[in-house]
């Protein structure tokens, strides 16, 4: 399989506090990696850093072969114009923890606005693959809604109907299900593996190890702004070789019964 | 107090008033619209983040909003025909002074309103690859509308009553014509609680109807 995003030596700092240190990964075509770790320790800003949500502040990211961005003279800091981001944000989905939905559209109009905007699709045509979406994750009758009549599973699975109405090359999900209550987790979990099945490339920051497991072909467990260990899922979560991970997974175990 | 009031001078002189009230709304219907347009320019400036927008954009808001309206206007008239080269008439001068003050608050209300939107909404935009006046336009401005109601309500009710202040440069609105006519007659009392009572009634309906035009809008949600 060809190598669809290829990151160097990624950096992020915020102020003094140096979240990312120096990263590489391939991610191959139609590849699903799922990124664990706990709080604070930069897989959501590796996510964000993918779809330039935040810039790098060092190291490179090709997408497709492309190099991106341009190296600012003389130092290791790159910088990105407008049109670049935006066309690699088209390519790139993302679904947030917190929806991010537009609260003064209908649910069919915040997955329209992308294919409209974005891609200045008719009106019918935008209309036709908005719903056709929408059907997918099974929100046909919730068409004519605004986002703030839905529970948050659904509005969950709208944000996931408006990333997947662009047709991305590759999506992101960041702890897609964390805001939701218990009992809502399933159904948006349900949509992703779906769509898993479909063979699209997709990463995926979660707390849910379980899912976790059974979605990715790969894992990383994340710490301190690096790569800990990386690998099958059998072989991190299951069998992970490091202290660390070991540790990270009791505390999920802690309370089995 | 043996004052005997004698509003027979007001009525008399009534057309006179009036006249006094069409500049008025000239005044108001002009460098309103104006102004707001104005300070939206102005306040794309203060939220864009590039410093060489932001520092003007800061610069002006601060001079309108912290020296007096009746300085500014008095400038407009007198000292800017001389840097400019050229002579402003009075009602010119006016137009000219109370568009920029109002377009300086005006961009501090569209700042706030703009920034009032969570960097979400802005996320979720760009995440799609919308660029900044996509989102801006498509997503954020419409989100803040509402918000803003409230804040140009009051705006549009100072600038009407700042108006008279342009009395001064000779622009014959309504407080101009009012004092006119109590240098003429002396009857002062009478004529500007007349004027005031005017300035009540052109006003209090607008804010009587934003304030209607709120609740329904608070009623939507």
């Amino acid at each position: 399989m060809d190598t669809l995003i290829r990151i160097r030596n990624l950096h992020k700092r915020f102020g003094d506090l140096h979240v990312l240190r120096g990263l590489d990964l391939d991610v191959r075509r139609g590849e699903r990696i799922a990124i664990v770790g706990s709080s604070g320790s930069g897989k959501s800003t590796l996510l964000r850093c993918i779809n330039f949500m935040e810039l790098p502040s060092e190291g490179t990211i090709e997408l497709d072969g492309k190099l991106l961005g341009r190296a600012k003279d003389g130092t290791a800091v790159r910088t990105y114009a407008e049109d670049e981001l935006c066309s690699v944000r088209e390519r790139v989905g993302m679904v947030f923890q917190q929806f991010n939905l537009f609260p003064h559209m209908t649910v069919l109009e915040n997955v329209m606005e992308g294919l409209r905007t974005v891609k200045k699709a008719d009106k019918q045509a935008a209309r036709d693959r908005a719903a056709a979406q929408l059907a997918k994750v099974g929100l046909s009758d919730k068409v004519d809604v605004y986002p703030a009549k839905l529970s948050g599973g659904q509005q969950q699975r709208v944000a996931i109907a408006r990333a997947l109405a662009m047709d991305p090359e590759v999506l992101l999900f960041d702890e897609p299900t964390s805001s939701l209550d218990p009992e809502l987790v399933g159904e948006v979990l349900r949509v992703i593996r779906a769509l898993a099945e479909e063979g699209r490339t997709m990463l995926l920051v979660t707390h849910e190890l379980g899912f976790a497991y059974h979605f990715a072909d790969r894992v990383i467990f994340i710490a301190d702004g690096m790569f800990h260990e990386v690998g099958t899922p059998d072989a991190v979560l299951k069998h992970p070789g490091k202290e660390r991970t070991q540790a990270f997974l009791a505390r999920f175990s802690e309370f089995t019964f | 107090m043996d004052y005997t009031w004698d509003f027979e001078v007001v009525v008399r002189n009534f057309p006179v008033l009036l006249r006094g009230v069409v500049v008025t709304l000239e005044l108001w219907a002009i460098a309103f619209p104006l102004g707001m347009v104005l300070g939206f320019v102005i306040s794309l400036g203060r939220v864009s983040g590039k410093p060489w927008l932001n520092t003007p954009a800061i610069a002006y808001v601060e001079v309108f909003r912290n020296t007096p309206v009746l300085v500014q206007l008095i400038w407009f008239y007198y000292a800017f025909p001389i840097v400019l080269g050229h002579q402003l008439g009075p009602f010119a001068a006016a137009i000219l002074g109370l568009t920029l003050n109002t377009s300086a608050y005006c961009a501090e209300i569209f700042r706030g309103g703009i920034q009032s939107i969570a960097t979400s909404q802005w996320e979720g935009a760009r995440a799609l690859g919308m660029t900044y006046s996509m989102a801006m336009r498509r997503v954020v401005l419409p989100q803040v509308g509402k918000r803003m109601l409230p804040a140009f309500t009051n705006r549009a009710i100072e600038l009407a009553k700042v108006t008279s202040l342009a009395s001064i440069l000779t622009v014959h609105e309504l407080m101009y014509q009012g004092r006119l006519l109590s240098s003429t007659y002396y009857r002062p009392l009478e004529i500007l609680t007349v004027v005031a009572l005017i300035y009540f009634i052109l006003i209090y309906p607008g804010s009587y109807l934003s304030a209607r035009l709120e609740r329904k809008l608070a009623l939507r949600d």
